[in-house]
């Protein structure tokens, strides 16, 4: 197996050891890189914080860490001293999410944070860097993970919403990126009635349309009548689905997108009524072909199901590794 | 098949019994012939393709996937029919269109063992994700989607506004798919035939008494056994066992369905022979042992000589080929009596009526029901005919009054459907000796009615409010609310740390009023049992 010496795994982050930055630490470092505002990648108490500028402005609508961190701009490499330069290449995630590419001694790693390849109205797309070492996330790291069209699935939710006029759809998604997307999706596909938003998303929306994302006419459900939302869609976060919360709804539909609603005992589980499979993930063959294009020396795979990426470069005589970090979630995706 | 796969998706994710009824009726109503029937017939678990087996599909999968990444996912997704639906390799080159479910249903039938690894494949190509996962549930017969035959039922019935009772009814004469059941719910003709097969004829129920008194000039009255509801059919040659939803368990229980030698429908109790419940006059055993009865496929020898079944007739409905259901139950029950000399003693008995004066007599008697382990007493006018279902005013059940047992609020659980948003299930405990001297709580039930809307609100509180830990989606309680609850009986049971089983558990009160060490002991449930 090579290695190289200036760049490690460790259980908490990737350490770039030269200029001793980590990249998407676990827990506070004094020189962090982020590659997106996710809270299992982003995490508040660092003391120098490197990111695009859009990922500041979510950390610190988060944390009010927003000052002290180091924008930096797409494509452009940074300095961090000791010989390594860092540069961010947009990566298809959410807002403002990024690939770092690292490079040392003429040696290049790109970490790839999480990421997609299929289109995103909210952020530019993913873009092949090649690298020698491309450390990729393994979310959905399945054979069984295979996103279906976003047409298809925002379709299912509209056809739901024009069935029942009494009710409203309720859809579960990540207050970060995902809810933005799906609002953002129903707007490109020509829904232009009024979306009710739980409050917990309220200041995520307004961040992301101060960055250009537009997402028509959005409506607090705190405080509206249950008359008002019956034929609306009202997005929350998943936990809200379940919650004294959802009370105030007019029989709600229970939706929830995520790419985990491919599996039906996982919809099941959660007691969703509508699986929307929308994911801000690669799928599996995302992830397969990604490799094959960007056509490393070697892979290093990191949280989510590293085991069949892992058997997947054997099969292909790729080498490859499975890294064991901590403490990413996947759970809401 | 595209149709019938969305139709699966959807009752899958629908707990709501009514949303899956819709469901099912419109799919039902906007669906041709034959294919409906052949759903119809899937949703009521009436069709078998002995050559697919679960061991084929994974067979085929893993000539077809890395098995590796199959074991990897079969253990992610838990469910060998998805996980193969998702990791089926999408066909190369143009595929003849989706077959539709009458086509499926016949390669389906069409499949040996010996070219089924050949057929299912071509089939699997035609179709995408879902409708894979659709044919392999179908053809494996494995559907989980929490819908009983009944249920199936109902929804044809509130599809075509037909009564349900006549669907149980003419289905039995006909097989999948059912063509001449549509024709004459769906297009007004004539219903199907129903004189060359046993069929199971739907039961008449009995109402609650409640407060209301009966003038017994009107009423007969018969004790209440505790076993299950059958009716016994001979047609033709053939002889039926069925349950009270209409299932055949003639198999469970050969030597009744041997000992009804000529054409009629008859109605009672089953119940295994012993002496618990009246006493030697009484001759039946517990409801836990004819338990030891149900449920099985085949049954030895040895299992129906130490548990030997018998039914209690109750009621005829068709004697000699002639329907007797208009009748009065004064003529019905003059025919069962004269039918008894036909009848093995072994096998039939009569269900006796009770001699008394006045009701108040009847009540006296009722109160001792409980000591002799009687559930109950039924009340039926003696002038009415025996129709199908609950008809208001012909039939009481008159249960012995409930157990009541005060126990403290232990776990609480969140509902599903509607209620997934309140904490609904309830488990409740009893201490195990004094609790002013360290005694502890051991759970003896859980229930998850009996409580009102308001009192369901007032409990979700509750449980909100006095959590003391998590696991999951249960919350621990601090143990202080006590609450009444209501049971039918209690039996030992080796399956529970409390060494006890409630039957018909429910919340009967909440006592807000009484402090918790003043809950009742497991001593006295054990007091209650009458096993």
């Amino acid at each position: 197996m090579r290695d190289f010496g200036w760049i490690r795994a460790e259980p908490h982050g990737i350490h770039v050891v030269p200029c001793n930055a980590w990249i998407d630490p676990a827990r506070p470092v004094e020189r962090a890189l982020i590659t997106h505002g996710h809270a299992d990648h982003a995490r508040g108490g660092h003391g120098e914080v490197f990111a695009t500028p859009e990922t500041l402005a979510i950390m610190g609508l988060r944390y009010n860490t927003g000052e002290e961190g180091v924008g930096v701009p797409m494509r452009k490499p940074v300095d961090l001293g000791c010989g390594v330069t860092a540069s961010w290449y947009p990566a298809g995630h959410v807002l403002g999410s990024a690939q770092i590419l690292l490079e040392h001694a003429g040696e290049r790693v790109v970490v790839t944070g999480d990421y997609k390849r299929r289109p995103d109205p909210t952020c530019p797309p993913f873009e092949v860097v090649p690298c020698d070492i491309f450390i990729t996330e393994a979310t959905f790291g399945l054979p069984v993970f295979r996103h279906p069209p976003i047409e298809e699935e925002i379709a299912k939710l509209t056809e739901a919403l024009a069935a029942a006029p009494d009710r409203c759809v309720a859809v579960g998604a990540y207050a970060l990126g995902k809810a933005q997307r799906v609002i953002a999706e129903l707007r490109r596909l020509g829904h232009h009635d009024p979306i009710y938003l739980h409050g917990a998303l309220e200041k995520m929306c307004a961040l992301y349309e101060d960055h250009g994302v537009p997402l028509g006419e959005l409506r607090p459900a705190t405080g509206a009548n249950k008359d008002e939302m019956r034929g609306r869609i009202v997005v929350c976060p998943p936990s809200a689905l379940n919650d004294r919360w959802s009370r105030r709804l007019p029989d709600p539909i229970t939706a929830m997108a995520s790419g985990w609603m491919r599996v039906r005992q996982r919809a099941r589980q959660r007691n969703v009524e509508l699986p929307l499979i929308i994911s801000d993930h690669a799928d599996w063959d995302e992830l397969t072909a990604t490799i094959q294009e960007v056509d490393p020396q070697e892979s290093w795979i990191t949280h989510g199901r590293e085991e069949a990426l892992l058997r997947w470069c054997q099969l292909h005589q790729r080498r490859a590794r499975a890294l064991a970090l901590v403490g990413y979630e996947d759970e809401d995706d | 098949m595209q149709a019938f796969a969305a139709l699966l998706d959807r009752l899958t994710y629908t707990n709501s019994r009514n949303r899956k009824l819709e469901l099912i009726a419109d799919y039902l109503r906007a669906t041709p012939d034959p294919d409906r029937g052949w759903a119809l017939a899937a949703l009521t678990g009436e069709l078998d393709f002995p050559a697919v087996k679960s061991s084929i599909i994974r067979n085929l999968l893993t000539e077809r996937v890395d098995p590796v990444l199959y074991t990897l996912s079969r253990d992610y997704v838990g469910d060998t029919a998805e996980t193969a639906s998702l990791l089926w390799p999408e066909p190369l080159g143009e595929q003849p269109p989706a077959p539709s479910l009458d086509e499926t249903v016949a390669l389906l039938r069409g499949m040996t063992r010996a070219n089924v690894a050949v057929e299912l494949p071509r089939l699997l190509d035609r179709l995408e994700a879902n409708g894979r996962y659709a044919l392999i549930k179908l053809a494996t017969g494995a559907m989980r989607i929490g819908v009983s035959a009944r249920l199936a039922k109902t929804a044809f019935a509130q599809a075509f506004d037909v009564n349900v009772e006549d669907v149980e009814e003419y289905w039995h004469g006909v097989d999948a798919p059912y063509e001449p059941l549509f024709d004459w719910a769906a297009k007004g003709a004539d219903p199907p035939r129903l004189d060359l097969v046993p069929l199971f004829r739907p039961f008449m129920l009995a109402h609650p008494l409640e407060e209301r008194e009966v003038d017994l000039a009107d009423y007969a009255a018969e004790w209440k056994w505790d076993g299950i509801r059958v009716q016994i059919v001979h047609t033709a040659g053939k002889t039926r066992v069925y349950s009270r939803s209409g299932d055949d368990i003639s198999d469970s229980f050969p030597e009744i369905a041997d000992a009804l030698p000529f054409p009629a429908v008859l109605d009672g109790e089953l119940l295994v022979r012993g002496s618990h419940q009246g006493g030697e006059e009484g001759g039946a055993a517990s409801f836990n042992a004819l338990q030891q009865r149900l449920g099985r496929k085949t049954v030895s020898k040895k299992m129906m000589r130490d548990y030997p079944a018998f039914v209690r007739l109750y009621d005829v409905l068709l004697a000699d080929s002639e329907d007797l259901r208009e009748r009065e139950w004064r003529e019905r029950r003059a025919a069962l009596e004269s039918l008894m000399n036909r009848l093995d003693d072994d096998r039939f008995d009569l269900s006796s009526v009770i001699q008394a004066e006045d009701f108040t007599t009847l009540s006296q008697m009722r109160e001792k029901a409980r000591d002799s382990a009687i559930e109950g007493i039924m009340l039926k006018k003696r002038d009415s005919p025996y129709v199908a279902g609950r008809r208001s005013g012909l039939w009481y059940k008159w249960k012995r009054d409930p157990l009541l047992i005060d126990c403290v609020l232990m776990y609480a659980q969140r509902g599903s459907g509607k209620r997934s948003s309140f904490y609904s299930d309830f488990t409740f405990g009893c201490w195990d000796g004094d609790p002013d001297r360290g005694a502890e709580l051991l759970p003896v039930g859980k229930a998850y009615f009996g409580f009102t809307d308001e009192e369901l609100k007032w409990l979700d509180r509750h449980v909100r409010q006095n959590t003391v830990k998590r696991f999951g989606p249960v919350r621990e309680t601090d143990k202080s609310l006590v609450l009444e609850v209501a049971f039918d009986s209690v039996h030992a049971s080796k399956r529970h740390k409390s060494g006890l089983a409630m039957r018909f558990p429910r919340i009967h009160r909440i006592r807000r009023d009484k402090p918790a060490h003043e809950a009742d002991r497991i001593d006295a449930l054990q007091a209650m049992i009458r096993d």
